[in-house]
């Protein structure tokens, strides 16, 4: 059951409340690349993928869609983004980054959390992780599809482009890669920093059908991973983001990439998202 | 158990025999390489079996998250290039989405130790089985000679979990007959008994090893010689056998920080403590030259472990 833009707007922006109320309970996590990549992981789960809630318990658990979370420090988001999907209870979420949690900072298997597919953290892994996925998806002649999202800042990573070239090698048809292009890493600009533009040129040039959209505009996120479910060769999309989307101080700026709030700042980001 | 007739073999092509034996019996074998098939002897099981060969280009760190992909949908991966190139350069990648999963990936890499030879120090893997040995989930295995490279890869085929075996360049005599030794994991192997010294060593240095004791037994003294091919989990039956030793030698192609002569230093300090001398290359890179050249410069032949062995005792 799909949902509409209104329903989306509602469930992202309780997600973006999770998220807050994860990382001040927690008082640390990454705030900012999570609060950019609430829209994308909505539309993704509520309308794109082919998943159940009842993950392993459900018979066609083999034939479901993967999501690996390359940028593994966004957390919050996949975690508060599959509890509001149902596939564990919400109440779970404020054991984020606790001892003995299984909502570790970065996704593990190992705690046999509902709907983490792969491990993830140390940048650079996941879209690689989620190639190989993809080719033994393609020998098993399951007609799975595979969503990967890394951040712009990964991109600085060498085993991305090495990943890369290794879809488009083998025609990939069956990975789409999402890029939450919100500008920023740690140390500041990523364009003052080490910068990976022209992206959508780089991309193409690599081997993937690449499209360039408002990664918060929910119609645009849904028609792009329509059109990458279709695409006959590895799609990309770029998404651009607002680091700290939805809570006006945090917006574009770097200082909240993983700064927990205090208690002053929890009370004034809550208030904006209940106002949503 | 041991071979009859005296026959030098290349353990790499053990590597490729066993894998096509096993990529026969198990569907879910799939390998892949880092454009070193013709060296790894991956290219053997590349020709039997194309579509589950793939060939990932000069890209190791890729090739060791691929292979973690590839197994998280179920597959059993061997993931070969050189040991230099195995270890060092894509460790976080072993680390975090190989090891860290405990995914059913077998990183097998060929080219260990000095004995690389001409192509020099940074082709020399001298820490590889150091770096291995500290990760949480991984199996280091490092076996003797063709039979023993064999049956460890099937036991690798068989059992779950990461797993790096290290193999020799070069052709080495085959010690084991392949009908009546069996690779065990949970043991050593006790080649030759003695009371005066243990000598535990794995690898290429086997045959060295060996040698040494004959050497040392025509001067009176007599030395045991204990092969170690599983490095982590060290099976603890070397405290027992050795326990009536008053000195343990380890021998191996490789630092002696971090590896064999590590693991026993910790096994022994830990259970049984008594004086242990570490036989491998020191703190220090390789260099090109010949094989045995190497072996001799570094003090891994049978006749510098004796001198060796021989200065520690008088």
């Amino acid at each position: 059951m799909t949902k509409s833009i209104q329903e989306l707007k509602i469930f992202a922006n309780q997600v973006r409340t999770d998220i807050l109320k994860m990382v001040h309970n927690a008082k640390s996590g990454h705030i900012g690349g999570s609060m950019s990549s609430a829209d994308i992981l909505a539309v993704l789960y509520n309308n794109i993928m082919n998943i159940s809630p009842k993950w392993k318990n459900d018979p066609d658990f083999e034939k479901r869609d993967r999501f690996v979370l390359s940028k593994g420090h966004a957390s919050p988001a996949l975690y508060a983004t599959l509890a509001n999907m149902g596939f564990f209870d919400r109440d779970e979420l404020l054991t984020f980054r606790k001892i003995n949690s299984r909502l570790q900072g970065h996704p593990s298997i190992k705690t046999g959390l509902e709907g983490i597919e792969t491990s993830t953290g140390s940048l650079g892994q996941g879209l690689s992780v989620a190639v190989g996925i993809a080719m033994g998806l393609k020998m098993d002649k399951n007609d799975a599809k595979v969503y990967v999202l890394t951040g712009d800042g990964e991109m600085q990573e060498g085993s991305i482009w090495e990943a890369l070239m290794n879809a488009s090698q083998r025609k990939l048809d069956n990975i789409i890669l999402i890029v939450d292009k919100n500008n920023l890493q740690i140390d500041g600009c990523v364009s003052s920093i080490k910068s990976i533009d022209p992206l959508d040129k780089k991309l193409e040039a690599f081997g993937f059908k690449t499209v360039t959209i408002n990664g918060h505009d929910y119609k645009e996120i849904e028609d792009a991973l329509n059109k990458g479910r279709v695409s006959n060769v590895p799609f990309a999309i770029i998404a651009n983001t607002v680091k700290g989307k939805g809570v006006s101080f945090m917006e574009n700026n770097a200082g909240w990439h993983g700064k927990a709030p205090n208690d002053e700042d929890f009370m004034k980001a809550l208030e904006e998202l209940e106002n949503v | 158990m041991f071979k009859e007739t005296v026959e030098k073999q290349s353990p790499r092509k053990a590597y490729g025999n066993a894998l096509i034996e096993i990529g026969k019996q198990n569907p879910n074998i799939v390998v892949l390489d880092a454009d070193l098939a013709c060296s790894t002897q991956t290219q053997m099981f590349n020709k039997e079996f194309p579509q589950r060969f793939f060939d990932i280009g000069i890209s190791e760190q890729d090739m060791m998250t691929t292979a973690a992909g590839l197994s998280l949908t179920g597959k059993t991966v061997f993931a070969s290039t050189f040991a230099m190139f195995a270890s060092a350069r894509c460790l976080d990648q072993v680390r975090n989405s190989i090891c860290y999963q405990n995914l059913d990936v077998k990183i097998v890499a060929t080219h260990g130790g000095i004995t690389v030879g001409e192509d020099g120090a940074s082709h020399q893997a001298l820490e590889d089985v150091a770096f291995m040995r500290s990760l949480p989930n991984m199996t280091v295995i490092v076996p003797a000679d063709y039979t023993e490279v064999k049956q460890a890869v099937k036991h690798a085929a068989n059992n779950y979990g990461p797993m790096y075996i290290r193999i020799a360049r070069a052709d080495i005599q085959t010690i084991f007959d392949e009908d009546k030794y069996k690779f065990n994991p949970n043991q050593t192997v006790t080649i030759k008994e003695g009371k005066d010294l243990a000598i535990i060593t794995n690898g290429e240095e086997l045959l060295e090893a060996m040698k040494c004791a004959e050497l040392l037994e025509k001067d009176g003294i007599s030395a045991k010689v204990i092969h170690a091919p599983v490095v982590k989990p060290l099976p603890a039956d070397i405290i027992q056998k050795t326990s009536d030793t008053p000195l343990i030698v380890t021998v191996e192609n490789h630092s002696v920080i971090g590896g064999l002569g590590s693991a026993v230093c910790e096994m022994i300090s830990e259970h049984s403590p008594k004086k242990v001398i570490r036989i491998g290359t020191n703190d220090e890179f390789g260099q090109s030259g010949e094989q045995r050249e190497l072996l001799e410069y570094y003090g891994l032949t049978s006749n510098k472990i004796y001198e060796k062995i021989k200065g520690i005792i008088s």
